[in-house]
């Protein structure tokens, strides 16, 4: 039995997580019904097919589109593209590209049986399953040769706007001691419902996240990794209207690190509850297939609500990302399960708070590459007090043994990193994690004291909001506001057009062979 | 460092005061001693760190020093700098403008509309464009507030309506004429190549092409924000940071006030 230095009765964590299991297998239930736009166009970015049309369209949308349009969107791509490469020979780019021109009708090709529909599909399929495997296999081969930072990971920002300029950025930054690059996406990206195309040098506070961009960025990141001896880690943004496509272009071109949040859209960018549910599960598969980390959104709540009052939300969400996370077949260590360092800075005690939800959240996920974020709300433009702040955020990084740290910068809330800022803060994290090394395990904490008392606190208000959620269904819990205090109706919100019960013709080959290739690990 | 806490060269300037020529204070009226720290794209080396003593004269600053170099990845290095300013203004003809009327408590602004206008004021607030960030917007109107500064929601003499982030403005103004608003307010926190510039605009001239301009108290915030800039750009008011609800309210109360005393 693990020992809890909080004191934290692990029968209540186990309830927790029973509590949690239910919500997200009603979930999932509902889920497994439906397709999505979204899903129906990363199969076709996993067939192969890429680029636009001459309005610059992608492909993979005017092929979704195309049986949107024609009513049949519920029968799925994969059938109609299967029988047109059994009807015509052609491959699913050139198929794209005669639907792009005009000069082919998917629906009015001639029916071919779903034998000989599926057999036209497999060459592509297995394909697809060969190169996400060969990308991830390179990275493992990368771990194994040139190795990687310790943990807490350190995880910085680029967001130029300009993919190039990016480049000189994250490279500085894995020169300076980045283990973690995130390349921000450009305001309003989450609400497009398509992946630009192409490489990008415009952008509003980020870089348009598109699969040129992704290679252009990995290409520098492999560079720069084998120059300073260390594997860095590229992080984008699964969320939005594209989830499961950018899950398929970043397991396509070798992202290690995806924000992907089963609920974050529903709160916060108003996205359908039903769309998103659908979209996270297929995006989950496939990062969870190419060996993504995923990072959870549940700091952002503490953007709003308050981090004192609210930290039993961010627990509760954090055990039902779990949840469904294992459901589409990710392993505990690829959770980059979400919490923050957001308290009122003139809290007295509240450095006291934010070690004892640390250490909670490390203790019951304790296998999880937990993703830790830094004071982001009480950021003034006081760049020296800022500077204290990530400070303290960092000690109780290497303290509770965070997985992922995103470093906080001086300079937030005020502009995106300059070069300089990147460098100050990564200075700041190494120096306290070497300096600190060890602390977790020297230190324990007084029996029923203010930290003991806070995690359990937090715990069992975790437990009582968890069990309010399951005798609702999570549908009916956010339509109620129930969580984070924000009302979403299940037939509102943006997205929900793209929405439609699976048909009899329907065949997404990939959610099983995935999980099951995940599940008996595929690799040496 | 010869130049720096040490130096024992003569301080033989005016050591009084003077506000038509104000100029920083380190420790010694004016001393000029400004702090500032910046990169160049060069590597690190003595020709670097005699490039920024002699862009700092140019800037205008006596007695360069570089205390810190640090170069930051090949051919860019990071400086920290201290200098004397040689510049000054004059403060006794600087002119502000500011948003009008006197910042009360959320107390005094109910009072006011409850005893000046009788009913509570309708006011709508959005992140507009494809603004993502809902801090500013929270801050100002959530029951909550920010640091200790109650948001509008829980004023009993104003009905908060917040729509939060990337309300485009069309869809803005057709809230607005929905819920009868008194007062818009507009948070834009993304100001990277001035994309709050055109989508603020963007915003005033809808209204005014809708003929609805005149009707509403139009407020915007945002941490890059200044009263200046908002009237610049056709809005009532600006609040930047270090501003909250309590101004935000007080204002749109005394300029509600205001209007309709005229009428």
């Amino acid at each position: 039995m693990q020992k809890s230095k909080l004191g934290l009765d692990f029968n209540k964590v186990a309830h927790a997580k029973d509590v949690a299991r239910n919500i997200a297998t009603g979930v999932q239930d509902f889920v497994e019904q439906y397709t999505t736009v979204a899903v129906e166009r990363t199969l076709c970015r996993l067939l192969g097919v890429d680029g636009v049309d001459e309005c610059t369209v992608p492909l993979p949308n005017v092929l979704v589109n195309e049986i949107k349009q024609k009513g049949v969107l519920s029968e799925g791509i994969l059938y109609y593209l299967g029988n047109a490469i059994a009807e015509t020979g052609l491959d699913p780019q050139q198929i794209a590209e005669r639907v792009a021109a005009g000069t082919l009708d998917l629906t009015t090709v001639p029916a071919h049986s779903e034998s000989e529909i599926r057999s036209a599909l497999k060459p592509y399929i297995d394909a697809a399953i060969k190169r996400i495997t060969d990308r991830r296999k390179k990275k493992e081969h990368y771990l194994e040769t040139i190795g990687e930072g310790p943990k807490p990971y350190l995880y910085v920002i680029v967001a130029t706007g300009n993919i190039y300029e990016d480049v000189v950025q994250a490279q500085a930054a894995a020169r300076q001691g980045a283990d973690i690059i995130a390349v921000i996406r450009t305001t309003g990206q989450s609400l497009l419902d398509y992946v630009p195309y192409g490489a990008t040098t415009e952008g509003f506070g980020g870089t348009f996240a598109t699969q040129e961009n992704f290679r252009i960025m990995r290409k520098a990141l492999d560079e720069v990794g084998e120059e300073v001896g260390r594997y860095i880690r590229l992080c984008n943004y699964c969320s939005g209207l594209c989830m499961p496509e950018i899950a398929a272009m970043g397991a396509l071109e070798g992202l290690d690190v995806m924000l992907n949040d089963a609920l974050y859209g529903i709160l916060f960018r108003d996205i359908n509850m039903q769309r998103t549910l659908v979209d996270q599960f297929m995006s989950r598969v496939i990062n969870g297939f190419a060996g993504v980390i995923i990072n959870t959104g549940e700091d952002n709540y503490l953007t709003t609500a308050d981090a004192v009052e609210e930290a039993h939300t961010v627990l509760a969400s954090d055990l039902i990302n779990e949840q469904l996370a294992l459901l589409a077949g990710l392993k505990e260590e690829q959770m980059g399960l979400g919490h923050a360092f957001e308290m009122d800075p003139s809290l007295e005690n509240g450095f006291l708070y934010e070690l004892a939800q640390a250490q909670m959240i490390r203790e019951i996920f304790p296998k999880a590459t937990l993703k830790y974020m830094p004071p982001t709300k009480f950021m003034t433009g006081n760049i020296f007090r800022g500077h204290i702040q990530d400070a303290l955020f960092n000690m109780i990084g290497i303290w509770t043994h965070q997985g992922i740290q995103l470093l906080g910068m001086p300079t937030e809330a005020i502009h995106t990193p300059f070069m300089s800022d990147r460098y100050l803060s990564i200075e700041n994290a190494k120096y306290i994690f070497g300096n600190m090394k060890s602390i977790g395990e020297e230190m324990e904490f007084k029996k029923d004291g203010i930290i003991q008392t806070r995690a359990r606190e937090v715990l069992d208000k975790a437990i009582s909001l968890l069990e309010n959620m399951e005798r609702e269904g999570l549908f009916s819990a956010l339509e109620k506001g129930i969580f984070a205090d924000v009302k979403r109706p299940k037939d509102g919100g943006k997205g929900l057009d793209g929405v439609a019960p699976k048909g009899r013709n329907y065949y997404n080959p990939f959610i099983d062979l995935m999980l099951t290739k995940n599940a008996t690990d595929i690799l040496p | 460092m010869s130049e720096g806490l040490y130096s024992t060269e003569a301080k033989d300037y005016d050591k009084t005061l003077d506000l038509t020529k104000i100029k920083p204070y380190g420790d010694t009226m004016n001393d000029g001693k400004t702090q500032l720290s910046f990169t160049l794209p060069v590597p690190a080396g003595e020709e670097a760190i005699e490039a920024a003593k002699q862009l700092m004269r140019k800037m205008g600053f006596e007695n360069p020093l570089v205390v810190y170099h640090k170069e930051l990845t090949e051919g860019f290095t990071f400086f920290n700098c201290y200098g004397s300013c040689t510049h000054t203004v004059d403060y006794t003809t600087i002119h502000v403008p500011k948003v009008e009327g006197t910042k009360w408590d959320m107390h005094e602004t109910d009072d006011f509309i409850r005893e000046q206008i009788g009913r509570p004021l309708v006011v709508v607030g959005a992140s507009t464009g494809t603004d993502a960030h809902t801090v500013g917007i929270d801050a100002i109107m959530n029951m909550k507030g920010f640091a200790g500064h109650y948001g509008l929601e829980r004023y009993d003499m104003i009905e908060a309506h917040n729509l939060g982030s990337q309300v485009p403005n069309d869809e803005f103004i057709a809230k607005a004429v929905e819920l009868g608003a008194d007062a818009l307010l507009v948070s834009q926190t993304v100001t990277q190549k001035d994309v709050h510039i055109k989508n603020m605009t963007e915003l005033v001239e809808m209204l005014e092409a809708e003929g609805l301009r005149d009707k509403v108290i139009l407020v915007c915030g945002g941490p890059r924000i200044s009263h200046e800039l908002a009237q610049e750009l056709g809005y009532d008011a600006g609040f930047g940071m270090n501003t909250y609800a309590d101004d935000v309210a007080s204002f749109v109360a005394q300029e509600f006030a205001r209007r309709h005393n005229k009428d």
